[in-house]
């Protein structure tokens, strides 16, 4: 690898520039720090985040919406969101729209009904974000384009589209598929092809891969690497966030910490390792707003305020995990899923839990639907009474494909197998297959417990979409609807069968992502039952001047956590080693904070 | 040269593999038509998610919309008249209202007329 300087990468850089990573990576932080910076140079830049729960709103401090937003004191730059909800909702309005008054009421409500579907939503998405990749004109004003682009798996699917669907177009004879919501997409080939065209075009487009120095996060970008590499986008670069040198020698946790960055990047792997890299050191606060986001490329000290508020008061009415636990044991079976920002350790909170309710005798499935998941490496190894697994969305989608075409085989000749076959492999089957797990899954919360590690935010709200868009349809048909689904939504509204656990860091955003989530379970008649708060450095454990002053910031958010949004919520303490292992994951379920002089709690 | 028009109730594929179940019935239907298109007869087939203007254009399907609502989904129509509403006729009954010869006893490929199954889709 090449150790490259910042200001000569971001001198150089290609006209179109993508972040992506694990969730959490600060993949945000950085596209908003490079725009500001590369602006800064005079360079006429336009900022664009694809991810259904945007907060470039709030890293910026400018609201936003899908057209180009000026960001004061920051000339030249200019950022959007390409909002799938709204999006969906423009493109409804656009084909219904004509109708009104010529057809009857009753059939425009289910022309829209139709519409509102989770692939409507990802197709309207598509089309926004192909407008900005393959219409040269739609962005001629601008240098630059940078892409702050959703959690992985959905950026894998977005950036995948492209490829996919040209090949659809290309394949697709009868023209009766699912993509039918995007009337005259044949139309739109050209447009496609010259998406497709930018994205592994070298010379157009880099692909930046944002990882901490932590093992999972550099697994995680080694897999987006190989396979957007394989899609023929050669042009990375890893930008490593966070890197962290201990200050203060005298500080256990600090040098851990320390030790605990250099061993992932030393088993970095090799291909990885191959590629230019940038260093970006761990900051003692949160980049928020222009000012701030400019000292992370541009060299200057950040505006620092004194923050140094008595945190024990806001913490000693936190529970420790394993209290939280003595809780849910009480139900004797169900389900419990821990949801929140990418990144904020819902992973290890699943397998913690799932762990300790093993241990105390219960039978536990832990099972996950996020595309990126490693509950297996987490847990590493196996632990009586506790069976793990995953909702795999290739698995899934090719198991149900198969039981379909089997079920319809007595009833259709080969002109019809193979019209059903043509329809199944569009985008649709697979968000059903995924679907129709799922509620397998929370269905066995009836005789054990299942800890659900759900999938990212954006995706999770859209799942939930789904459940929501499915019970209305499925009350209203119940044709030979398995049990499972029909089962599902009532399920996740029973507070005795459910219980949500939002888990989140106590920094900004996580806390407000995880607030809007809160929002939007409680709109869909899910009320969670618990809030985390994972990876406190608050405490008397670090004495490091960035760990330190990290602590410190977290008051106002932990005291937002237990003044406004839950009435039940626990701290965990990051820990010096990762938690990974059925001993070290018990461990942190027992642990709390320490404060000298309370002895509250 | 005859010619069959199909209105669809909304739906985002012809085979609804994007319901909650899949129907049968659908892709068989789908099949049919191809059948019947085969004996030449001119088959055009619109769905209200996706040819709205299909709909818009025909006096006839507008007139019949109002009067059933959606109800009366999938409507077919021969040289503009009406011949079938709110169901998916079987093969034969394809052949018998479209003045079509049937196929021999033993090929028939399907049964019983299918009721129409609302399918959540895109």
């Amino acid at each position: 690898m090449t150790t490259e300087s910042t200001t000569g990468f971001l001198e150089h850089a290609t006209r179109i520039l993508f972040f992506t990573g694990k969730g959490g990576v600060g993949k945000t932080s950085l596209a908003c720090a490079a725009s500001v910076s590369m602006a800064q140079q005079g360079q006429k830049v336009l900022l664009v985040s694809t991810d259904p729960a945007s907060n470039l709103d709030e890293v910026l401090g400018v609201r936003l919406s899908g057209a180009p937003t000026a960001i004061p004191g920051a000339a030249g730059l200019f950022a959007l969101n390409i909002d799938p909800e709204a999006a969906a909702k423009a493109y409804r309005d656009r084909v219904i729209g004509p109708y009104r008054g010529v057809l009857p009421e009753a059939s425009l409500n289910s022309m829209e009904e139709q519409l509102s579907g989770a692939c409507t939503v990802e197709i309207a998405a598509f089309d926004e974000f192909t407008k900005l990749l393959g219409d040269a004109q739609a962005t001629a004003g601008f240098d630059h384009i940078i892409f702050d682009t959703a959690p992985t798996g959905h950026t894998l699917r977005l950036l995948q589209l492209p490829a996919a669907w040209t090949g659809f177009i290309d394949e697709n004879t009868t023209g009766t598929s699912c993509l039918g919501p995007l009337a005259g997409l044949e139309t739109q080939k050209s447009l496609y092809d010259s998406s497709l065209q930018a994205l592994t075009d070298a010379s157009t487009t880099t692909l930046v891969l944002v990882s901490r120095p932590e093992r999972s996060s550099l697994a995680e970008a080694n897999r987006t690497r190989a396979e957007l590499a394989e899609m023929g986008i050669a042009n990375q670069r890893l930008f490593l966030n966070g890197v962290f040198v201990a200050q203060d020698r005298s500080d256990a946790a600090a040098c851990a910490l320390e030790v605990r960055g250099q061993e992932a990047l030393a088993g970095m792997p090799a291909e990885l390792a191959k590629l230019p890299r940038i260093e970006v050191p761990l900051l003692p606060y949160a980049p928020m707003g222009v000012e701030n986001l400019r000292s992370v490329f541009g060299g200057m000290s950040p505006i620092r305020k004194a923050v140094h508020k008595d945190l024990s008061d806001a913490i000693h009415s936190a529970l420790p995990l394993s209290a939280l636990i003595d809780e849910l044991e009480k139900m004797g079976h169900g389900v419990v899923m821990t949801m929140g920002k990418g990144g904020v350790g819902k992973t290890t909170i699943a397998s913690a839990i799932a762990i300790e309710l093993a241990h105390r005798g219960h039978p536990v499935y832990l099972s996950t639907t996020d595309p990126a998941a490693h509950l297996a490496a987490t847990v590493g190894g196996s632990v009586p009474n506790l069976s793990v697994s995953r909702i795999d969305p290739a698995t899934e989608t090719r198991q149900y494909t198969e039981a379909v075409l089997a079920k319809a085989a007595p009833h259709l000749d080969e002109q019809g197998m193979a019209l059903l076959a043509e329809d199944l492999r569009s985008p649709c089957t697979e968000e059903i297959a995924v679907f129709s797990a799922f509620a397998r899954t929370v269905a066995q919360g009836e005789h054990a417990f299942v800890v659900l590690d759900t999938a990212p935010t954006g995706h999770t709200i859209l799942l939930l979409d789904a459940a929501e868009a499915y019970h209305r349809d499925v009350t209203r048909t119940m044709s030979d609807v398995p049990d499972a689904v029909r089962q599902l939504l009532p399920r996740l509204r029973d507070p005795e069968f459910t219980r949500v656990l939002l888990v989140t860091l106590p920094e900004a955003t996580p806390v407000h992502e995880a607030a809007r989530l809160q929002d939007d379970l409680r709109r869909a008649g899910i009320k969670p039952y618990a809030w985390i708060v994972n990876q406190s450095f608050a405490g008397d454990g670090f004495r490091d001047p960035v760990l330190a002053e990290r602590g410190s910031r977290e008051a106002p958010y932990i005291a937002e956590v237990r003044d406004r949004l839950t009435t039940r919520f626990a701290v965990i303490p990051w820990k010096p080693d990762a938690p990974v292992g059925p001993e070290l994951l018990r461990e942190l379920a027992g642990d709390s904070l320490v404060f000298a002089g309370t002895s509250k709690g | 040269m005859n010619k069959v028009e199909v209105f669809d109730p909304p739906m985002c594929c012809s085979t609804g593999v994007c319901g909650p179940s899949v129907d049968p019935a659908l892709a068989r239907f789908s099949s049919d038509l191809h059948w019947l298109a085969n004996q030449r007869i001119a088959v055009e087939r619109y769905n209200l998610a996706q040819q709205p203007q299909a709909f818009a254009a025909s006096e006839v399907v507008k007139t019949v919309l109002k009067q059933y609502g959606n109800e009366c989904l999938p409507l077919i129509l021969l040289n503009g008249a009406v011949i079938s509403k709110g169901c998916y006729p079987t093969r034969d009954e394809l052949a018998r209202l479209t003045g079509v010869e049937p196929e021999q006893p033993g090929q028939a490929q399907t049964g019983a007329k299918l009721p129409v199954i609302n399918t959540r889709c895109c």
